[in-house]
């Protein structure tokens, strides 16, 4: 008896799984659907789903029209750019605040993610006068420097909590060892944290690469990523649903390639404290 | 050379005073025992002479030098843990060889190093393994190379052994008082085993919250405590106490004396007491027997003492061995 029942709920969690990530999903596939129609078809009712005349002339007309290459090389620099030098701010921060926590510790920690909750287009004017007077406006170091910043608190955070994970008696025993503070966080701290530094990494590369306010604000051509891109498709010349879908399509691709290989360790760095 | 000398040492965390000002000499290698209950700061007092905790006040010596102020890395001293706190990322070999890497002592000379502590240490089969892949006290084990191939001044052992099984416990013990045979190198172990202190020290510290209630070798403390706590805490079974009349008649507030100093007889002796418990170990027999006035007693007899639970028996004080305490614990 217990076991039907237990057989049916799990048949009942798989439908639903499979529901929610189906819908998830379908939009994604539909803007690659959508990728490979003409115009016309793009926009046909009642919609065609796999019966329709494929074609790659989308793709060709996309490819001549802009320079993905230049867009793809701006996307990889910025979010593995970003990701980097907040890991080399935030090994450091997490460090000192898992093993050596002060009395206010904690509340610089809340502080952090409390900054995550103020909306980005309240800082926008701020921000875009700094970079314009600085000369940072449509540069890649410039948008480095404001993706590390957004994400330095998630990054904190989340080696925070690895951090916390490793016992203190190690640490002590590198120290009893002769190990300086250098050697400690080079030779013992990182290696051992070294499946949570690159769920990190990961994690922080894809949020980069997807984020789309302060890169479509702060550029214009020459730094502009893969979504400005997607967006240069979208308004000026009305709505090409084809183009706009190939467009798409090109932008996503490389992350969720890079999501499909990596999602093992994301899952895995993701519930590092939890299932252990 | 390790010699350490504590003076005047201090220890607070916050407001909570953890150890008031305590001296305490080491000499060179001495195999010290730090011994108390738990909460007694025996620890704490480790991890100062290691330097991973600073002192509140006062001086920490070692050989002379003053090393109050000297990060850890520097005071030339190893320490096993009580979770071994291997590298586990590291292969035996290079858990053995981090210290040495460390000093950047050079590699030859490393793993001349590290093949003759794993020869001691029985290690030699599981070099290249990963902590993870051993047992329990093969990991200790490591642990115990890690801290002999730099040949330190002394070793800090925090209850090493609290991790292991009983029968391993054993062994681990014979093997550390081995070791400190064969080196001579000056030993401060942290324990709340007082059968571990007993059996391994030269010179056993009975610490009690934060101060050093009595420091002497093994059998001084077993023979002559300077107090109740001492008296107490050191042997096993624990020694009786008694108060009050019967106490009266020896001149003391409080009188003890051991389970093995009590003389059994099913006929006659100086108090008549029911068997409540008889714990039968082969070698020797333990009673827990209820005298009228008094807590129960407890009484060691060799062998089989062919006495069961509800037994009347008779119990008599071997004058010799009696205890006497003041009000205060101290003793007369």
């Amino acid at each position: 008896m217990a076991r039907r029942v237990s057989n049916r709920r799990k048949t009942l969690v798989t439908i639903v799984a499979w529901a929610v990530g189906i819908a998830i999903f379908f939009p994604i596939l539909w803007t690659i659907l959508t990728s490979f129609k003409t115009e016309a078809e793009a926009i046909a009712s009642p919609p065609k789903f796999l019966f329709f005349d494929w074609t790659l002339e989308n793709y060709a007309e996309v490819n001549s029209r802009s320079n993905y290459f230049l867009h793809f090389m701006n996307s990889v620099i910025i979010s593995v750019g970003s990701t980097l030098l907040g890991l080399a701010i935030a090994i450091p921060a997490a460090w000192s605040m898992a093993f050596v926590p002060g009395k206010r510790t904690k509340d610089v920690l809340m502080w952090m993610l409390s900054t995550k909750m103020l909306p980005p287009v309240g800082v926008l004017i701020p921000i875009y006068l700094l970079f314009r007077d600085s000369g940072l406006l449509d540069t890649r170091l410039g948008l480095v420097i404001v993706l590390t910043l957004i994400n330095l608190p998630i990054i904190v955070w989340m080696l925070f909590t690895y951090f916390k994970e490793i016992p203190g008696e190690i640490l002590e025993a590198a120290r009893m060892d002769g190990a300086g503070l250098w050697e400690e966080v080079v030779h013992v701290l990182t290696p051992m944290a070294v499946p949570g530094i690159a769920s990190t990494l990961l994690l922080n590369i894809i949020l980069a690469w997807n984020e789309a306010f302060w890169t479509l604000n702060l550029t214009a051509a020459k730094a502009a990523p893969l979504t400005a891109f997607i967006a240069s498709y979208s308004s000026p010349e009305g709505l090409f649903y084809a183009k706009l879908s190939a467009a798409s399509t090109l932008a996503i691709a490389p992350i969720l390639v890079l999501g499909w290989f990596s999602q093992k360790q994301l899952v895995r760095g993701l519930t590092f404290g939890a299932v252990k | 050379m390790g010699k350490i000398s504590l003076k005047n040492v201090t220890k607070a965390f916050g407001e909570a005073m953890v150890i008031p000002s305590l001296d305490l000499e080491i000499e060179d290698g001495e195999f010290v025992v730090f011994v108390g209950p738990s909460g007694c700061g025996k620890s704490t007092l480790l991890r100062l002479i290691a330097g991973l905790e600073d002192v509140t006040s006062g001086v920490i010596e070692i050989d002379g030098r003053d090393a109050t102020e000297v990060p850890p890395a520097r005071r030339g001293l190893a320490m096993v843990f009580q979770s071994y706190a291997l590298y586990p990322h590291m292969s035996v070999r290079k858990n053995i060889a981090f210290p040495l890497k460390m000093a950047k002592m050079d590699a030859a000379e490393q793993e001349r190093r590290v093949t003759s502590a794993a020869k001691i240490l029985n290690l030699t089969d599981y070099l290249d393994r990963r902590p993870g892949q051993l047992s329990g006290g093969q990991r200790q084990r490591v642990a115990i190379g890690r801290a002999i191939v730099r040949e330190p001044a002394a070793f800090l052992f925090d209850e090493p052994l609290s991790n292991l099984d009983a029968a391993l416990r054993v062994n681990m013990r014979l093997e550390i008082s081995e070791l400190h045979q064969s080196l001579a190198t000056t030993m401060i172990y942290v324990t709340h085993d007082q059968v571990e202190a007993m059996t391994m020290a030269d010179k056993i510290v009975v610490l009690h919250a934060g101060r050093i209630e009595q420091v002497g070798s093994p059998l001084d403390l077993y023979r002559s405590p300077a107090n109740r706590f001492v008296a107490g805490f050191i042997g096993s079974p624990k020694m009786n106490f008694i108060s009050g009349a019967e106490a009266g008649k020896h001149g003391a507030h409080t009188i003890g004396i051991r389970p093995e100093h009590l003389a059994l007889s099913t006929t006659e002796g100086a108090w008549q007491g029911k068997v409540a418990v008889a714990e039968h170990l082969g070698s020797d027999t333990f009673l827990y027997v209820n005298v009228n006035g008094m807590d129960p007693l407890t009484v060691r007899t060799q062998g089989e003492a062919g006495i069961h639970h509800g037994d009347t028996v008779y119990i008599s004080p071997d004058a010799e061995h009696l205890h006497r305490f003041d009000a205060s614990g101290k003793t007369i």
